[in-house]
């Protein structure tokens, strides 16, 4: 773990480094160039542009950084791709996708649930416990979430019982891979299936094929008076979800809570070197447990979006996979909260543009439905970097 | 060699001895009655829970167990059930059996990365992938013969699956990725590869039919044959016993051949595996390739055995290479355990269907939760049982690639023995 200050000093701007972070930027900058406001239309500038960012990124990996110099080679030959691609398509199909305070607001609500399951995966891990039962945590919250707002009439307590649902799940998870020291994945697997189980279950016991009502009480949209109105940042960010704003607010909060907080580095080393943290009198087994409890909470909160905060409904299994693009986010995000956050918005931004897409090129847009696990599986094979899991995560602990 | 393996198996069932007080008891138990009893313990306990939430939601446990239990036309096996009865019985029970099939190929595909001690998580997507191409080649080449159609069908759709997997062996083996994520990635890359395939407007979807999403019909040159009920109500086709010539061949794999002593020397110590002289990274190859073929397989047999064709909804929809996990889990990875396990997985999802359950004593959509509640018990009770008696070395490999230690540092035994 380091959690150095980034300070660049003049001499370091001509290190392999900064030499591989301009050819990535140079590299995406090749396709965006060709994209609304700019729209260059011809192929010139951008291939002018890919090709010092391979240069840059040859440099780079020559220099001895290799992941970045190669991860801009791969950029750059990409942006061409949708350089074409933008060329290609006319002025009204690019006007009608890249409308851009509408995807990043859509990329924003796509990613709010994804925050918070991210967010609860971080904790969890890093406490030393593998976490697969996101999916299954945050389908108990979304179903939950809007039940407890129907029985109980108002959202706020709607979400109290999504996440009292999601940490329950989450203690079962715990007893089973802290206690009875289960094989965490398979247990992990089995708390899907159960939450899948669970929520049909209750769902068409208590609602029939009725389904939810109409007008359960939802989570508000926040509307910002003073930009609410101001172009861009008003359509963008001007009424968003007040959950997407508590997802945004948790980042640096559980990022503080993590490197800057007894608790956290307690945390950290419970999910480091157990037996260490046992011997200087940390009690292993009860911070784990907490750690996946809140994960299940926040999990839950992140279903609940859905459902009380987004679409005022439910449907059966409606996170619909969600959960493991989070425990994805995550892991590109090397297991820290800021990491995860970029990681859920550029998921976000994948599904907004799959989602604006599908209006001129509807079979195109399911494809893009697909980057973010790319990306992942691209992440997870080390190109952009080692991701590297906290040391005990997936050991259960055992005292001597 | 014989000795050998006796003794890996041994030691590695003496593993856990914090689990059960004596290791000597503990292989004895295995070996006899207990390689059944625990499975069968925790299925009994997961359908006691389950009848516990059947009760207190309102409704008769015996009943619904019991109409469940002929909605599986398990009740064609008493000699007494006869008439009306009886030839509904067989239909269901062909049912049953047309799901057991695809059910126990998944299950082996799990199982056998088990045995190596890696996690495929991915026999959903191992299974769209060659869903996808059991119903590409089985639509097309129609002036082809049966046989060969049949069999060019099936190997194609085994070669798709067994690439789909490769790639998360070949990810492992080259860079260390963890196969658990890579394999939950590449199942949701093949199913909205799957999706975008046969949507409206998608490059494979039936030209026929320009406002379904689903692709063209298999030709009759590519369908299984049915041997037992009505070709046009589903009957039961010879898909069943490739299946089992599957179970047979992963037992013959595992114990009979030099592949399935590197793969069980791997997955019990893959640094021993290393020192030993075997090349580790390319045994994890084989071994997804293996599992992957496995599960593409059961999509072929589904594909040219009953459904003859694919919806974008089914890919969505579909959970055979998630049941196979509980399927290996609860079977204990062998190949017999999983016969079973497929057989009561088949059982209780058409059991529990909408079109075999009774509506006037449960309602069809309630059981099928139900169905998944039973699941998840299963597996989670499975988890700490299996972590004790077979896992403990899939389980600490896992564990291992999980934080991403260097290879040449000592594996973390110390800590996991306590």
């Amino acid at each position: 773990m380091s959690v150095g200050t980034i300070a660049v000093k003049p001499s370091q701007l001509t290190a392999p480094k900064p030499i591989g972070v301009a050819g990535l930027v140079l590299g995406a900058l090749a396709w965006v160039i060709t994209l609304p406001p700019f729209e260059v239309r011809t192929i010139v500038p951008s291939i002018v542009l890919a090709v010092i960012g391979v240069g840059a990124g040859v440099a780079a990996t020559l220099g001895g950084e290799r992941k970045i110099g190669i991860g801009s080679i791969v950029i750059a030959v990409l942006a061409v791709l949708g350089a074409i691609a933008s060329l290609k398509s006319s002025h009204s199909t690019l006007g009608v996708v890249f409308v851009w305070s509408a995807l990043v607001a859509a990329a924003l609500r796509y990613a709010t649930p994804l925050i918070f399951g991210a967010l609860g995966g971080v904790i969890c891990e890093r406490s030393g416990v593998i976490n697969i039962g996101l999916e299954g945590m945050m389908l108990m919250g979304c179903f939950f979430g809007i039940w407890g707002a129907d029985l109980l009439g108002s959202w706020v307590l709607g979400l109290v019982v999504a996440m009292v649902a999601g940490g329950l799940l989450a203690l079962v998870h715990a007893i089973f891979s802290i206690h009875m020291r289960a094989n965490q994945i398979v247990s992990g697997t089995g708390i899907n299936f159960l939450a899948l189980g669970i929520t049909g279950y209750w769902f068409t016991q208590h609602y029939g094929p009725n389904g939810t009502p109409t007008n359960v009480s939802q989570v508000p949209n926040v509307k910002l008076p003073l930009i609410q109105h101001v172009g861009f940042f008003g359509a963008a960010f001007g009424d968003m979800n007040l959950m997407t704003w508590i997802g945004l607010a948790l980042v640096p909060a559980m990022t503080f809570f993590l490197f800057r907080t007894t608790w956290g580095l307690r945390l950290r080393s419970v999910g480091e070197k157990p037996r260490a943290a046992d011997t200087v009198g940390l009690p292993v087994l009860r911070i784990r447990y907490v750690a996946v409890i809140v994960s299940g909470m926040l999990a839950a909160l992140g279903g609940a979006y859905l459902s009380v905060g987004f679409v005022g409904s439910f449907s059966n299994n409606m996170t619909e996979g969600r959960g493991f693009i989070a425990l994805a986010a995550m892991i590109f995000g090397k297991w820290k909260p800021w990491g995860a956050l970029w990681a859920t918005l550029l998921f976000g931004f994948a599904n907004a543009l799959a989602d604006r897409l599908s209006q001129p090129n509807p079979t195109l847009g399911t494809l893009f439905e697909a980057l973010p696990y790319v990306l992942t599986l691209v992440a997870v094979a080390g190109v952009i970097g080692r991701s590297r899991a906290p040391a005990a995560d997936g050991i259960p602990y055992i005292r001597e | 060699l014989t000795r050998l393996e006796d003794e890996l198996e041994a030691t590695a069932e003496q593993a856990p001895e914090a689990m059960l007080e004596s290791p000597a008891r503990l292989t004895a138990f295995r070996r006899g009655l207990g390689g059944f009893f625990i499975p069968l313990l925790t299925t009994l306990i997961a359908f006691i829970a389950a009848g516990l939430i059947v009760l207190l939601t309102g409704h008769n446990p015996f009943s619904t167990y019991k109409a469940v239990f002929n909605g599986t036309g398990l009740n064609w096996l008493f000699p007494w059930v006869s008439g009306s009865t009886r030839s509904t019985a067989a239909q269901d029970l062909q049912q049953t059996l047309l799901l057991a099939t695809p059910l126990l190929l998944t299950g082996l595909a799990v199982a056998f990365a088990f045995r190596a001690g890696l996690f495929n998580i991915g026999g959903q997507g191992q299974y769209t992938v060659g869903a996808i191409f059991a119903v590409w080649v089985g639509s097309n080449f129609s002036g082809m013969p049966a046989i060969l159609h049949i069999i060019f069908a099936i190997v194609a759709a085994g070669l798709a699956g067994a690439i789909w997997a490769g790639i998360a062996g070949f990810l492992k083996a080259t860079t260390g990725a963890n196969e658990v994520i890579s394999t939950i990635m590449l199942n949701w890359i093949a199913l909205w590869v799957g999706v975008y395939l046969f949507q409206l407007g998608g490059p494979l979807q039936d030209p026929t039919q320009s406002s379904v999403p689903v692709s063209k019909t298999v030709a009759d040159s590519a369908k299984l044959h049915v041997f037992w009920g009505n070709p046009l109500l589903q009957g039961l086709d010879i898909g069943i016993f490739i299946a089992l010539a599957g179970a047979i061949v992963f037992w013959a794999l595992i114990k009979r051949t030099r592949l399935g002593y590197e793969v069980r020397t791997v997955g019990f110590n893959p640094e021993a595996a290393k020192y030993a002289g075997m090349n580790v990274g390319r045994s994890y190859v084989k071994v997804m390739l293996i599992c992957g073929a496995f599960a593409g397989v059961a999509a072929a047999l589904d594909i040219l055995g009953w459904k003859f064709q694919l919806f974008t909804n089914d890919i969505q929809t579909s959970q055979i290479g998630f049941y196979g996990i509980a399927v290996a889990l609860l079977g204990r990875n062998s190949a017999l355990g999983t016969v079973g396990a497929a057989l009561l997985f088949g059982a209780l999802i058409t059991g529990t269907s909408q079109r075999n359950l009774d509506p006037n004593v449960f309602d069809p959509t309630l059981a099928q939760y139900l169905t998944y509640m039973i699941e998840g018990l299963i597996v989670l009770l499975v988890s700490t049982d299996v972590i004790a008696l077979r896992l403990v070395k899939g389980g600490r490999r896992i564990s291992v690639v999980w934080k991403g230690r260097k290879r040449d540092e000592p594996a973390p035994a110390v800590e996991e023995q306590g």
